[in-house]
């Protein structure tokens, strides 16, 4: 590689390059200088771009003065359970869907692709009107089960295209062993399908924890996730940006990391399946 | 799995045909029952309510109207209105997310040495919770002291601060700025996934034969990745439709009506004036809709799956 090569590479693709990295990120990189600027200061002289101004106030009164702490429990807690529900019934509907040939396979996975694409909003009304029916308003189990609602079409075609992937003749042979059915799906294509099923409860995880309607709609006083209690503190506090982008922050840090983490598996999945966004 | 075995231990021995034939039938049992239960009752419910009039603050009030929502949503003007902003909202989201996504993934599948931190990257915005993407450009958009006033007066290319999302003229195509941020990473992502299955062979022989780079994009990259943008646009036109969770924290709809979609009218019909029956009305007229696009991603989609 001669000079000019080296210097063209930087003009053409370089330079472009961190053009687009810096719109994708700015937004958010200008949050996280935001949280950092105590508020006097915010008002006084504005976001502060130099480390020597920045301060954690924003976070320790963010954790001191609200219940944000309580909000991310009852966040984790939906999410989690949410990837339990719809991974422990995917898993047995993908295995079948993957290995099996059988009358109205078809209109099942056109089903569950289906769902996938209904509006949320057709289903948000309803869901409020069941739940408050069976007296589950507020409570974890009706956003858990709201959240299944997008969990489970996903999982099912995310998890059909990588147990598809995995090569018949190992679980024909397993069951020529003396296997049965399920003990071949448990002993052999449960481990060999555990990084899909990983990535597939991570995606699950990551969507749970930012949904935002139906948390809004169906949870309350007790039970209040971490985004719907970001939307709150601009009520509390008369939009007071330093707070509100110290809890813009804290809570998006979870999904943000756990997706750098399974980025690549993820995609790889995301752009086969070509499954919801 | 023991409690199942004598029975499975006789199939084995003598291939029981109803049982083999059931089986993938039980193994679907749990999530088609889950499905069932959560998605398909609710949206029949759904179907049932619009044709009542049903103020949920007035209990004993639910009146059978048949099709009166239907009518009276096609008097509405603030109906037409919404039609008309979901019609714009898609259909600048859509190929703005398609462009800028693009030329992302162009640049992102030449060489370079950072290129894996740069592709990992890129996509943050779309792992980011909606709420935070909202509020984080209602920040930025701030008319008093955002940094997007201040940088354009700056630079000179604005006299005077404008009211991003309080100005009923501009608020929509703010909105949807922000919108068109948060997906492009999207379209990157699976653009370069198909930008990667053009074999190299193709543009080395176009080169030899002295094609030029734009006569190579238009006839090797292009045609390579078709498929892939009819797909994720597709996929993104159904989503940017339903998608009302930034609109409703930006702006909930306003100034006015400035920034109503059909789903956030029909959300904000439900959930600020209780009137459930008229809200999914909205709803199911706009599912119907929708429903033009939802079959075609779905016919594509089936095809590739059964190769």
């Amino acid at each position: 590689m001669s000079k000019p090569t080296l210097l063209r590479r930087i003009l053409t693709t370089d330079l472009p390059v961190l053009g687009i990295i810096l719109l994708a990120l700015g937004p958010f990189a200008w949050m996280i200088l935001t949280s950092l600027t105590p508020s006097e200061q915010l008002s006084a002289t504005g976001v502060s771009v130099s480390p020597t101004g920045w301060r954690l106030d924003n976070y320790t009164r963010l954790f001191a003065q609200t219940a944000f702490l309580g909000n991310m429990g009852h966040s984790l807690i939906i999410s989690v359970g949410t990837v339990l529900l719809g991974l422990s019934v995917s898993v047995t509907a993908a295995y079948a869907l993957s290995r099996f040939r059988f009358a109205g396979r078809r209109a099942i996975m056109l089903q569950f692709l289906l769902v996938n694409m209904f509006p949320v909003v057709l289903l948000i009304l309803p869901l409020f009107v069941l739940m408050r029916r069976l007296g589950l308003l507020d409570t974890h189990l009706s956003l858990i089960i709201a959240n299944a609602t997008v969990a489970i079409p996903f999982a099912v075609w995310m998890l059909t295209s990588y147990i598809a992937a995995i090569p018949k003749s190992l679980d024909e042979a397993a069951m020529i062993d003396g296997c049965s059915r399920l003990t071949a799906l448990r002993r052999v294509v449960l481990p060999l399908a555990m990084p899909g099923i990983v990535s597939t409860g991570i995606y699950i995880f990551i969507t749970a924890w930012n949904e935002y309607l139906y948390a809004l709609t169906l949870g309350g006083k007790n039970v209040r996730t971490v985004t719907v209690a970001i939307q709150t503190l601009i009520g509390e506090y008369q939009i007071e940006w330093g707070l509100l982008a110290a809890g813009g922050v804290v809570g998006a840090m979870p999904a943000t990391l756990l997706f750098l983490i399974v980025q690549r598996r993820l995609i790889g999945g995301l752009t086969q399946g070509a499954v919801k966004g | 799995m023991s409690l199942l075995n004598p029975s499975l231990a006789a199939a084995r021995d003598y291939p029981t045909p109803w049982q083999n034939r059931l089986m993938p039938y039980l193994l679907l049992l749990p999530a088609l029952a889950v499905v069932l239960i959560v998605v398909f009752v609710p949206m029949l419910e759904a179907v049932v309510t619009s044709l009542y009039d049903l103020v949920l603050w007035k209990p004993n009030a639910a009146r059978f109207v048949g099709f009166g929502n239907y009518v009276k949503l096609y008097a509405d003007p603030v109906f037409w209105t919404a039609l008309w902003h979901t019609i714009i909202w898609i259909g600048l989201t859509v190929p703005l997310q398609m462009g800028l996504g693009l030329v992302a993934a162009l640049l992102l599948n030449r060489e370079f040495p950072w290129r894996g931190l740069a592709r990992a990257l890129v996509i943050i915005p779309w792992a980011l919770p909606s709420v935070v993407i909202a509020l984080m450009w209602r920040w930025i958009y701030d008319p008093n002291t955002g940094v997007l006033n201040d940088l354009l007066l700056r630079l000179s290319l604005i006299q005077s601060a404008v009211p991003w999302l309080a100005d009923p003229g501009i608020a929509l195509y703010a909105v949807i700025a922000t919108l068109t941020w948060q997906g492009f990473p999207f379209f990157a992502v699976m653009i370069l996934a198909g930008l990667q299955g053009i074999p190299q062979s193709q543009y080395e022989a176009a080169s030899i034969d002295g094609a030029s780079t734009w006569r190579q994009f238009r006839h090797i990259t292009l045609p390579g990745i078709a498929p892939v943008l009819a797909t994720a646009g597709l996929l993104r036109v159904i989503w940017v439709a339903n998608s009302m969770d930034v609109i409703f924290v930006m702006t909930e709809g306003g100034p006015g009506y400035a920034t109503h979609t059909l789903p956030l009218y029909a959300f904000i019909r439900a959930r600020k004036n209780l009137d459930f029956g008229y809200g999914t009305a909205i709803a199911v007229t706009f599912t119907i809709m929708l429903g033009l696009f939802v079959a075609l991603y779905i016919a594509r989609t089936m095809k590739e799956v059964e190769r």
